[in-house]
């Protein structure tokens, strides 16, 4: 039986299932318990599992960070809720210091199986602090796996996957889809990472797209079609592992790409899936591989600015036409 | 303090003197190797602070956790790592309790307890809370020592850990080693205040002991293990301590922050070794004779692992990717 449900119903969901199986697992954070989260993700679990296991912690990020590598480490399973992404700034040295190398450091004794769960996403007007998609700081740093949900489907299944994951993972969440319903399976299931998931097949250009960002390469598809244009949307789903494969054979088959995604554009993940494209499917290229993400200044406040910062479906069906008619010479 | 020697505890203060032994080998072999240019990068020595290592590891059970430092060669001596593992780790070598991938600076040993050096000065408070935390909701009863030196108090996380130790009675045991310079700069400089009075504040029962008497450690350790075992934790220790060599083996010419005829105040009339070995035999534990013979049966299986790892194995170039992701043999094929 499939029912529609909000990606925060299946974050929800997809921890409690899995506390029930798991004696081990606990989550830990700011507000988790009563409060259930700023954003009510949470809402709940507390009556079900107790205090002793949705812990409210002081708000000390890099201390209660740091707890929960020391417990991954000896025999619990611990879930981290980061309240905003942006505050990834303050556990940095126990996230990427610790977590991320303790298994390489022993040789393979030490294992570190822990989640941290934040979000990502600017136009919610939160300014510079609170809007930040950080997820290619993390993705850069060997050791750490980085899931990006792009729907209620995706969110319970990858959050699942990576509760079960022995290694320290880190999952994004786009605040901005916290209330969006998608059709969800009664019944158990998982996706596995480093498996990228086609949404939309075509034959002119590639969409390669990331959380937020999937539902506005869906929506340039659809002003495309009315171009005539056959658009194919791929979402990678997880980027540590990159389903590699998937991306160049679609890339080979259009020989046209976009990576679309709402972290900055310097230096980021869609740097990174562009280059790969080039590097690996050059040959079958007929137009340069562009990248769209967030432009390069801190998110400003003021919704007439912040709305110029994130792609659009506008934008992307612009690149694409350029892209399809060979006059894309000057990508700003 | 009066001290009983009883026959049954013969036995303990022998296991004590030789632990204190085998650091001050240990790291004499390692500085040797350093000093002959046979050991890639460099180490910090923990000579000087042997008393603080064993008194805490000898009052700790074999589950128990302990942290360690980038100065940790003598936790895990003391917490029950074996030399050959250890000198293979500091040389890089396949059969180092780390395969070779952590070095000094890692060196971790999970079966004995040991969750690893940390390279990141303080970067260990919050995994040595956490290893409490878990031990007390899974109800393993056992403790997590968190050693660290005086000049990682001045790292932000450790009052963030005490605040939530506290708060939820975490049986944890803070150990600070004051050997009175925070790398290149006298304590003194960058501690305000008294050391011990931060933990109270958080409502912490905090002790200060001289870490140059094993015993006066030991028996501080054993009392707040049993109470924190009895979930009467968290402590804080403060223990007075020397280290003999500089920051690290290459820190030779140090008068500039650290005066000669200190250290050899420290090193002639406060040695931790000396002075419990002249204790032993005044209590008529052991002989003088029987003192030099540990000695040299220590520096012998000091030698003997030394030797061994010289020309031990390194690990094989198809390593380099292992242990990135556990359950991944080869990373840069799954990445």
């Amino acid at each position: 039986m499939t029912r529609e449900i909000t990606l925060s119903t299946a974050v929800n969901e997809a921890i409690a299932e899995e506390m029930r199986r798991d004696p081990s697992i606990f989550l830990i954070g700011e507000d988790v318990a009563e409060a259930g989260t700023p954003f009510k993700v949470l809402s709940g679990l507390v009556e079900e599992f107790g205090t002793e296991r949705i812990v409210d912690t002081p708000i000390s990020e890099p201390g209660f960070m740091g707890m929960a590598v020391g417990a991954a480490m000896t025999g619990s399973r611990p879930i981290v809720d980061l309240m905003f992404g942006d505050f990834l700034f303050l556990v940095m040295d126990q996230l990427c210091n610790q977590a991320a190398k303790t298994h390489y450091m022993s040789g393979g004794k030490l294992s570190v199986p822990l989640v941290l769960r934040t979000n990502l996403g600017a136009t919610r007007r939160s300014a510079a602090q609170h809007s930040q998609s950080l997820h290619a700081l993390v993705a850069h740093i060997p050791g750490l796996k980085v899931a990006l949900p792009s729907s209620a489907y995706e969110a319970k299944g990858l959050m699942k996957t990576a509760i079960r994951d022995d290694n320290p993972v880190v999952i994004f969440e786009d605040k901005l889809m916290y209330n969006d319903k998608a059709p969800v399976p009664e019944e158990e299931y998982l996706i596995p990472f480093g498996e990228a998931t086609v949404l939309r097949e075509g034959c002119d250009i590639t969409l390669v797209a990331l959380s937020s960002m999937v539902q506005v390469a869906l929506q340039a598809a659809e002003l495309l079609e009315r171009d005539g244009i056959s658009v194919e949307v791929i979402d990678p789903r997880t980027i540590v592992p990159l389903d590699e494969e998937k991306i160049l054979n679609s890339v080979r088959k259009t020989s046209r790409a976009i990576v679309i995604d709402e972290g900055h554009r310097n230096f980021g993940v869609t740097a990174e899936i562009a280059s790969r494209i080039t590097e690996k499917a050059f040959y079958y290229l007929d137009a340069p591989v562009v990248r769209m993400g967030a432009m390069d200044v801190p998110v400003p406040f003021s919704p007439a600015l912040e709305d110029l910062t994130v792609p659009t479906p506008e934008a992307v069906a612009e690149n694409a036409r350029l892209s399809v008619r060979g006059e894309l010479f000057n990508v700003a | 303090m009066v001290r009983q020697t009883k026959q049954n505890n013969t036995e303990a203060y022998l296991r004590i003197y030789r632990q204190m032994v085998r650091i001050r080998a240990f790291e004499d072999s390692a500085n040797q190797l350093y000093l002959s240019a046979k050991m890639p990068g460099l180490t910090h020595m923990y000579s000087g602070q042997e008393a603080v290592a064993v008194g805490i590891c000898e009052a700790l059970e074999n589950s128990d956790k302990i942290t360690s430092t980038h100065r940790g060669h003598g936790h895990c001596v003391a917490k029950g790592a074996e030399f050959r593992e250890m000198f293979c780790e500091l040389l890089g070598k396949q059969e180092g309790y780390c395969r070779g991938k952590g070095g000094s600076m890692h060196i971790a040993d999970q079966h004995h307890g040991n969750l690893g050096a940390n390279a990141i000065v303080g970067g260990s408070m919050g995994i040595a809370t956490g290893a409490a935390f878990s031990a007390k909701r899974l109800g393993t009863k056992d403790i997590a020592v968190c050693f660290f030196g005086d000049g990682a108090t001045a790292q932000g996380l450790w009052y963030e850990v005490m605040n939530m130790a506290a708060l939820w009675k975490l049986p944890v045991i803070y150990a600070c080693e004051n050997n009175g310079y925070s790398e290149y700069t006298k304590t003194d400089e960058i501690a305000a205040g008294s050391l011990t009075a931060r933990a109270e504040a958080f409502g912490i029962e905090a002790h200060s002991v001289d870490g140059q008497d094993v015993l006066s450690v030991n028996e501080l350790a054993q009392k707040l293990v049993t109470r924190a075992r009895k979930g009467e934790g968290p402590f804080f220790v403060e223990l007075k301590t020397y280290r003999y060599h500089g920051h690290h083996v290459g820190d030779i010419n140090r008068e500039y922050y650290r005066p000669k005829d200190e250290e050899a105040e420290w090193k002639t009339n406060r040695d931790p070794i000396t002075n419990f070995g002249k204790w032993l035999v005044t209590e008529g534990i052991l002989s003088s004779d029987e003192l030099v013979g540990i000695d040299g049966e220590v520096k012998a299986d000091a030698e003997a692992a030394v030797q061994y790892a010289l020309s031990a194995q390194y690990p094989p170039s198809n390593e380099v990717d292992m242990h990135v992701f556990s359950g991944v043999e080869n990373a840069l094929a799954y990445i």
